[in-house]
């Protein structure tokens, strides 16, 4: 392990007023570096944190996110849960499968990408939804998911839906080891489903009553008599 | 009359810069917390009690209640812990609320912690959101470097440290008591209650865990008071909810709302159902609450109507449905999900996910049998009740409710793959030309 490794190790030990907290994102920070979770990663963290191999090994199993396997470069994630799979992700999904040659849980031989069929996003007002290293990758059609690849393939630029450019699956797990990364101000996040309410409500004139009462009655009164002269 | 859109946590999600901590300040941010700071703590506990706030999670517990019952004074630390680990199939608000603005929820974690005496605050964000995550730290660090988390706030002489904590993939961690567990460094799975985490929470201290929505709700109901809360709503559910509305609309989205508004409004906000489609069935609150049809638009959105007509507001988050989506499949995808994400803690939740998801896949199939629906109904009566925590009672809810209101469609999946009698192509939000160039 090199000695910046186990400085990170430290400084995420910090945060926690009892050292086994920590365990969550040293994995991830393992994971970061070697792609996978691995015995000698395992063997790491419980000596950091005086656990012993079983306990840490029992956490890294648990949880989905920490792989086995070498992901590669980039995890490709489709949602296939109920809505999402209705609303197209399971073409989604197969249109990946058959693009990539693999199915749920692999890894291209060149250990590009890796394709797993995930479950609900928190994203369904933009169904189907694909992740790229986790990014948002919303509203996909099969053609689209395929584009994304394709451009990935040619090392061309990516850019998330809502959040900054694609980096790699390495650089996303450091960064939900060491959450500020500096990249909360790239993209344009809030796009217009999320502010479906907000335009409609401003077309409409409509507005929550203010702080002061009685001009927040006001304030109802005249959304009510618009709405009702409608 | 149609009750009116209220956007006052998603008021200025247009403006570019409201998740830096000068676009929250353009817009009255943290003017609560230096309000909140110069008053008593019990107080501020008193105004959410009496704004009658109920949890946004899911269950709708009251807020205030809830924080009054951690012990002050014991001598042990206190902890809140936000519940940021949104995972239930159909509800996305919490995350959009930590994209768009999420030194609310910063600043409610704060004034929370003054209230209930804690000096030490966790975030506890699902690993699967990236972006989510980087725009909370970003806020905590943001907040840091102004003196409003630290040592002696504002000159309160209150101190508090934020840590930001990704999760890694596991739906049970937002059940309280499994996040704590994972929290704690552990595998997260449920603990038998009571103790309750206020009276041995987080390393067996008094805790609160809240949603996210909840905590950023705080800043307004200390801001405005809770007279101003309880204008919106109803008697038992006051104040305003972020519903979520997806599925076969035209306008899926965001929709800041009054709790009590029906779902016929909100469809009517959302543009109505797409072209040619009308209502099949919904969910008003994520998969784990039982599905309604449209003779159901036009009860109110409030915990107390909900549970008159036999489901809950959940999230707050319809899912919509139409009539070329197929009840048994949906149902099924649920019970997948629900047997994947069973920590495996529970014999009745760790088994019965199992055989459910094997018996519904052969009616998916078309080759499911008349006796199975008794079957699966006894499965689901074997899980309901019998579990530690709710993920086995959310798991025996989607097939009774459906089986009720749509037998006849298992009953044709009994001979016909579903497949077959719902081609997958119409229920999809794309055209066929998006599909042809893949397919070729």
């Amino acid at each position: 392990m090199t000695a910046e490794t186990a400085a990170e190790m430290d400084r995420i030990v910090a945060r926690y007023p009892n050292s086994r907290s920590a365990v969550m994102p040293l994995l991830h920070l393992m994971q970061s570096e070697q792609g996978e979770i691995t015995i000698g990663a395992i063997g790491a963290i419980a000596e950091r944190l005086d656990l012993t191999t079983a306990e840490v090994s029992a956490v890294s199993t648990f949880y989905t996110m920490y792989k086995r396997r070498r992901v590669g470069e980039h995890h490709i994630g489709v949602c296939t849960n109920t809505l999402c799979a209705v609303l197209g992700g399971d073409a989604v999904y197969d249109a990946l499968s058959r693009r990539l040659g693999i199915g749920h849980n692999e890894t291209t031989p060149d250990g590009r990408f890796h394709l797993e069929r995930i479950e609900c996003q928190a994203a369904c007002t933009h169904a189907p939804v694909m992740t790229v290293d986790w990014e948002f990758m919303d509203d996909q059609t099969p053609a689209s998911a395929v584009g994304v690849i394709d451009r990935l393939d040619a090392g061309e630029p990516v850019a998330s839906t809502r959040g900054p450019m694609i980096r790699d699956f390495a650089a996303t797990e450091h960064t939900l080891a060491f959450p500020d990364d500096g990249l909360a101000g790239e993209g344009t996040p809030v796009d217009a489903l999320m502010l479906a309410g907000l335009t409609v409500a401003r077309e409409r004139g409509m507005s929550a009553p203010a702080a002061n009462s009685q001009q927040g009655q006001e304030s109802q009164q005249s959304v009510e008599s618009e709405e009702s002269s409608r | 009359m149609s009750t009116p859109l209220t956007p006052v946590i998603t008021e200025h999600w247009d403006h570019p810069d409201l998740f830096t901590l000068e676009g929250y300040r353009r817009t009255g941010g943290y003017t609560a917390l230096a309000k909140a700071l110069s008053m008593d703590p019990d107080a501020i506990i008193g105004t959410v009690k009496d704004s009658g706030l109920r949890g946004r999670g899911g269950a709708g517990f009251p807020t205030g209640l809830k924080w009054s019952f951690v012990p002050q004074g014991d001598g042990k630390p206190h902890y809140l812990v936000v519940n940021a680990d949104e995972s239930e199939p159909g509800a996305c608000k919490d995350v959009p609320i930590m994209i768009a603005n999420p030194h609310a929820l910063v600043e409610g974690v704060i004034i929370t912690s003054f209230a209930i005496r804690a000096n030490h605050a966790f975030i506890y964000i699902r690993g699967e959101v990236p972006e989510a995550i980087r725009r909370v730290a970003n806020a905590v660090r943001e907040a840091e470097a102004a003196g409003l988390i630290g040592t002696n706030i504002l000159g309160s002489g209150f101190d508090l440290k934020i840590t930001v904590h990704s999760g890694a993939g596991a739906y049970i961690c937002g059940e309280e008591t499994a996040l704590l567990d994972s929290l704690e460094g552990y595998r997260g799975q449920p603990r038998l209650k009571p103790p309750f985490p206020a009276v041995a929470g987080l390393y067996a201290s008094p805790t609160v865990v809240n949603n996210v929505e909840t905590i950023t709700n705080i800043p307004w109901i200390v801001n405005n008071g809770a007279d101003w809360f309880r204008q919106f709503g109803t008697e038992k559910s006051p104040g305003f909810k972020v519903f979520a509305v997806s599925g076969h609309v035209r306008r899926p989205g965001i929709y800041e709302a009054p709790l009590g508004i029906t779902m016929r409004e909100l469809l009517d906000y959302a543009g109505g159902m797409r072209e040619g489609s009308e209502v099949k069935f919904w969910i008003p609150g994520g998969s784990s609450v039982p599905m309604l049809t449209a003779e159901h638009l036009d009860v109110p959105l409030t915990y107390e109507a909900m549970a008159e007509i036999g489901t809950m507001l959940g999230t707050g988050t319809p899912m919509v449905f139409d009539q070329t989506v197929s009840v048994v499949k949906a149902v099924t995808r649920w019970l997948e999900f629900y047997k994947h994400e069973s920590c495996g803690k529970c014999t009745p939740c760790r088994e019965g996910t199992y055989w459910i998801t094997g018996v519904l896949q052969r009616f998916e199939e078309g080759r499911g049998t008349d006796p199975d629906l008794d079957l699966l109904n006894e499965l689901c009566s074997q899980i309901m009740g019998r579990s530690f925590c709710a993920l086995g009672d959310a798991a025996a809810t989607p097939f009774p409710a459906a089986v009720k209101l749509f037998r006849d469609e298992f009953l044709t999946a009994t001979t016909t793959p579903v497949d077959e009698s719902f081609d997958p192509a119409r229920s999809y939000v794309f055209t066929a030309d998006a599909l042809e160039g893949v397919n070729a």
